[in-house]
């Protein structure tokens, strides 16, 4: 089994993410490094939910904002390593709506169930496969690493401005 | 120009996150592209050569699907070129026979 290994101030903010967008489904990218045995993750990256239609069981980032998000990421020397959303008021498991779209094969899937406005169990699910016929969701465990040093206050910026 | 390759590809890319390549169009590039890395050829294009539809390409900010000589603008050597997946999902069931309400097999749907 992988290991997603992400830093506890970007664990407690993608979730607190999901708290705060609750009833709608929160959105965002993860950033880190791949390693041998799964990605370490950096930061986090909220985004815009663009499916105000059905904010409360879908997301989607818009393309234009990934594109700006990896462009912060490479300067910063990190990379898209996955994805994070919320599930309000129902489990943190991947769906048939998540598993069909999703594309970015060798990445991780991070989905917090948020009960009631508060966010419980947080899962991850590697994308794992060579190709989008042969594609599948993996368990994957997650370790929080506690760091010292200070987030990074222009992707703490980019978080404010994101805000839905 | 400058392409950048997304985490997902790059294992077909000898693991680069990016390749210069010189060419007059959009097209032009990501064949260019391809053909540097064949293996990258089916992650991007259908058998009937279209661009897969969750695949999205930039121009530097702008969605190339949606310029008004798409795959034929001119590029230039200063240009970048992204491509990136679509990201997108829910806990939202799509099958058009479940009502919203209704619960799949909660161990494993929403």
């Amino acid at each position: 089994m992988s290991v997603l290994r992400v830093a506890r101030s970007v664990y407690d903010a993608i979730r607190a993410h999901g708290e705060e967008t609750y009833p709608h489904e929160c959105c965002g990218a993860l950033l880190g490094r791949a390693t041998a045995d799964g990605w370490r993750i950096e930061a986090a990256v909220k985004a815009g939910n663009t499916r105000t239609d059905s904010a409360h069981n879908r997301y989607n980032i818009a393309p234009a904002e990934l594109v700006k998000i990896e462009r912060e990421a490479r300067s910063k020397g990190l990379s898209i390593g996955g994805f994070y959303h919320s599930h309000p008021d129902h489990p943190a498991q991947w769906s048939p709506t998540d598993f069909a779209e999703a594309h970015w094969l060798g990445c991780s899937y991070v989905i917090t169930a948020v009960a009631q406005g508060k966010a419980t169990v947080t899962n991850s699910f590697l994308l794992a496969g060579r190709t989008e016929e042969d594609k599948r969701f993996e368990n994957e465990s997650i370790e929080l690493i506690e760091t010292t040093e200070p987030a990074d206050e222009s992707l703490t910026a980019r978080v404010e401005s994101n805000k839905a | 120009m400058t392409i950048y390759i997304p985490t997902p590809l790059r294992p077909y890319a000898a693991g680069k996150d990016a390749l210069e390549v010189q060419a007059g169009t959009v097209s032009g590039a990501l064949d260019e592209l391809t053909r540097t890395f064949p293996d990258l050829r089916k992650h991007l294009f259908t058998a009937e050569g279209k661009l897969r539809a969750f695949v999205n390409v930039y121009l530097n900010d702008e969605d190339v699907r949606y310029l008004p000589e798409k795959d034929t603008t001119a590029v230039s050597a200063t240009d970048t070129l992204s491509i990136v997946p679509s990201i997108a999902g829910g806990c939202a069931v799509s099958h058009p026979f479940v009502r919203r309400g209704d619960r799949m097999d909660g161990a494993r749907n929403c």
